[in-house]
């Protein structure tokens, strides 16, 4: 498959009361034409700060982008004038937010807040725009789409105004769909109805989607890719089956036992990772993960970070001790 | 109705807390100056169950089911509706102030938000401190600041965190710092509402084991509120599955997913999604249509049956009794035991090996 979306060394940085903090520190992943890719990781991991980079949404101030590239076929999205950014943000890359209230208009009506992508994308007629929003409001599964263009997000419950969400970033038609924790603050039948939903449109349109989310479980059911985000870094990528079933990175490994599986049989201990996830404004050296981690020492993990290898063909850890993970009892 | 229902879901050992046929209406009014009543909202509608010493009983259900008003009514934040509520035998709901004061030392609560239920003007040690020395549990100023420090100890939480305020605190701490203060009053019944859910799994996991290894300690009983099935029926000993006010569905832990007999709980469990995708591919997903329907105008009958797979015409019109369908497990559907949902159940089960 050919490459869509191509991050390359990305660093994003905020600058807050005479603090850097470093949100992202070096991003590189690829994301293949029509593929699902997960990028999973603890609260403040940078996960939704490196999306809004590739959406060029960074408010300066204080955030910026520091470094990197961020390639859409093989096209510098940062190094574009503002037009022809235009024309592939919104357009080709749209994204799909966690909460719905704080992206859709509260004083526009759902047909306004539609139509307006589309009329301002492609240049489609108010008609055909408007049959164009009746067409996708059916597709999320909204009934009376007609009826509903005229509402207001207020009078939408929780799930449908994310199925209006939904049916915006793919109005346009777009090839890649980022997915910035669509579900998280919806009930679980629900959450399972819109991403159900959410697989198999972008299947029938083709796209890719970048999947955020915290969720393991998530991850595990609809991921094709994953990668894995710590103190804003990727320090472990592969396949979900390789990720859950051969992790090699420490932390990677703390993530999945620390999580209660719904089929355990015989009720197991979790076995947390001890302390906190490290102050992002901070500058240690080494690796991030060090000081919550069993397996590290500060003699081979102290110095430089680890960087991303390629530890088996197609599986990538940031751990100098990659070899010894889920092999020591830990 | 099942107004008649009396007993309560019986497990091994003795009860110290039984719920019966407990109701939570609240009034929906209309109009600024001469308020009228136009309706309520049936947040709980007859439920009933009973919790072990030492036992942990899960209550799991969608947002808006009526679990915080349940954990309420327990604590005696709100006066029930309807219902008695048993703590050690006696009925807490007819309690006066100073019978409620007394009860209250032993009933206590670890909400949700670490952020919002400390208040951010009194230091750590003032916050654990505070019970113990308005009930008088410690007698001297030292006596206090050497329970605040034990409690810090048992909890997880470095001794010199007393001096500091909940701002500077992480999230997980915040949340040792709410379950140190239930434990200051040495309680025997926690209510522990969402008390993990805004954690992030690695904190969530220390605040779980930290949650077990009290109970053992100290022989605690926990009513262990959240909206997460995997970590409820982790914790738990027993989980209640609650929908729009009502009680679906109770069983131990692991009959509840092995045999789900109400399709709500089946739709519930493969909604869930389990960490593993080699499971997951195996899995088949249920998934359930429509939303639930809003507790200020609840439908007649089975108050599932607009989203249910095997509703008929005795669910659209009367409501099924919780009862016990086999041992120790309690289930509230007209179809529990058919043919039909036995066979979904077993295909189900085919399916995810
Ligand atoms: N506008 C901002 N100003 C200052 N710091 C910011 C800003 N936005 C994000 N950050 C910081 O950047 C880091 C990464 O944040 P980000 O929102 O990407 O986390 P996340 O992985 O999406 O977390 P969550 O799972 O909680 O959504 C955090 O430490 C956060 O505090
Ligand atoms: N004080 C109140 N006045 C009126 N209605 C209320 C009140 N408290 C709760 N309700 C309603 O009762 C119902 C049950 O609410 P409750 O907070 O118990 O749900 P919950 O199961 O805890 O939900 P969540 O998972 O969102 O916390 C809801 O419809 C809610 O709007
Ligand atoms: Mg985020
Ligand atoms: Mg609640």
């Amino acid at each position: 498959m050919a490459t869509l979306l191509e991050i390359q060394n990305l660093h994003t940085r905020f600058y807050t009361q005479g603090r850097v903090i470093k949100a992202v520190d070096g991003v590189s992943y690829g994301i293949d034409e029509g593929e699902t890719l997960a990028v999973v990781g603890e609260s403040g991991c940078g996960k939704s700060v490196t999306a809004l980079s590739i959406m060029g949404l960074i408010p300066w101030p204080p955030g910026r982008i520091t470094e990197g590239q961020v390639l859409y076929r093989g096209q510098d999205l940062l190094s574009m004038n503002a037009e022809q950014v235009r024309q592939i943000r919104g357009k080709e890359i749209s994204m799909v937010f966690q909460e719905p209230m704080t992206s859709l208009n509260p004083v526009l009506t759902i047909e306004r807040q539609l139509t307006e992508t589309v009329e301002s994308h492609v240049s489609l007629t108010k008609k055909a725009a408007r049959q164009r929003a009746v067409e996708v409001l059916t597709q999320v599964g909204i009934s009376d789409p007609e009826r509903r263009l005229s509402q207001y997000p207020h009078q939408f419950s929780g799930g449908m105004r994310q199925r209006v969400m939904i049916a915006m970033a793919l109005i346009c038609n777009p090839n890649l769909i980022l997915a910035d924790e669509p579900t998280t603050a919806l009930d679980v039948t629900i959450q399972a109805q819109i991403l159900e939903l959410m697989k198999e449109l972008s299947k029938q349109y083709g796209a890719a989607m970048i999947l955020i989310t915290h969720n393991l479980g998530i991850v595990a059911r609809y991921a094709d890719r994953v990668n894995v985000m710590y103190a804003g870094r990727i320090i472990e990528r592969s396949t979900a089956r390789e990720i859950y079933g051969n992790p090699k990175h420490p932390y990677t490994l703390g993530l999945l036992n620390s999580v209660p599986r719904l089929d355990e049989t015989v009720k197991k201990k979790l076995v947390p990772i001890e302390g906190q996830p490290p102050d992002l404004g901070a500058d240690t050296p080494g690796c991030r993960f060090l000081p919550r981690c069993r397996l590290g020492d500060p003699q081979t993990c102290g110095g430089e970070f680890p960087p991303l290898i390629e530890v088996s063909p197609g599986h990538w850890s940031a751990c100098f001790k990659f070899d010894q993970v889920g092999k020591v009892a830990s | 109705m099942t107004e008649a229902l009396t007993q309560t879901a019986p497990s091994n050992g003795q009860p110290l807390l039984e719920v019966k046929n407990l109701r939570m209406y609240f009034p929906v009014t209309q109009g600024i100056v001469l308020q009228r009543r136009v309706g309520e909202v049936k947040a709980v509608d007859d439920i009933s169950f009973s919790i072990n010493q030492g036992e942990t009983l899960g209550l799991v259900g969608e947002s808006g089911c009526g679990k915080t008003t349940t954990g309420r009514c327990i604590l005696q934040l709100t006066r029930p509706t309807a219902g008695q509520i048993l703590f050690d035998g006696e009925d807490i709901t007819k309690y006066n102030n100073e019978q409620l004061r007394e009860v209250r030392k032993k009933i206590q609560v670890i909400f949700q938000d670490p952020y919002s239920s400390l208040n951010p003007r009194m230091t750590i040690g003032q916050i654990i401190g505070e019970g113990p020395h308005v009930h008088k549990i410690t007698t001297s100023k030292q006596e206090t600041e050497s329970r605040v420090k034990e409690l810090l100890a048992l909890t997880g939480l470095p001794t010199d965190l007393h001096s500091r305020y909940p701002h500077e605190l992480s999230g997980g701490q915040r949340q040792r710092v709410g379950i140190a203060r239930a434990l200051s009053m040495n309680p025997s019944f926690i209510v522990c509402d969402e008390a993990v859910s805004a954690l992030d799994v690695s904190i969530q996991a220390q605040v779980i084991n930290l949650l077990e290894e009290l109970q053992e300690k100290f022989g605690l009983t926990y009513l262990f509120i959240a909206h997460d099935l995997s970590v409820v029926r982790h914790i738990s000993d027993r989980v209640a599955v609650m929908y729009l006010g009502h009680i679906a569905e109770l069983a131990a832990s692991r009959t509840l997913y092995e045999l789900p007999l109400h399709p709500y709980t089946q739709a519930l469990l493969s909604a869930v999604p389990i960490p593993d995708p080699v499971v997951e591919a195996e899995r088949e997903h249920v998934i359930l249509g429509g939303e639930v329907p809003s507790p200020l105008n609840p439908p007649p009958g089975c108050v599932f049956h607009p989203r249910c797979p095997i509703a008929t015409d005795i669910c659209r019109s009367e409501v099924p009794v919780f009862e016990e369908k086999r041992q120790g497990h309690w289930v509230a559907c007209h179809h529990a035991l058919s043919e039909r949902n036995l066979a979904a159940i077993e295909g189900g089960k085919g399916q995810a090996q």
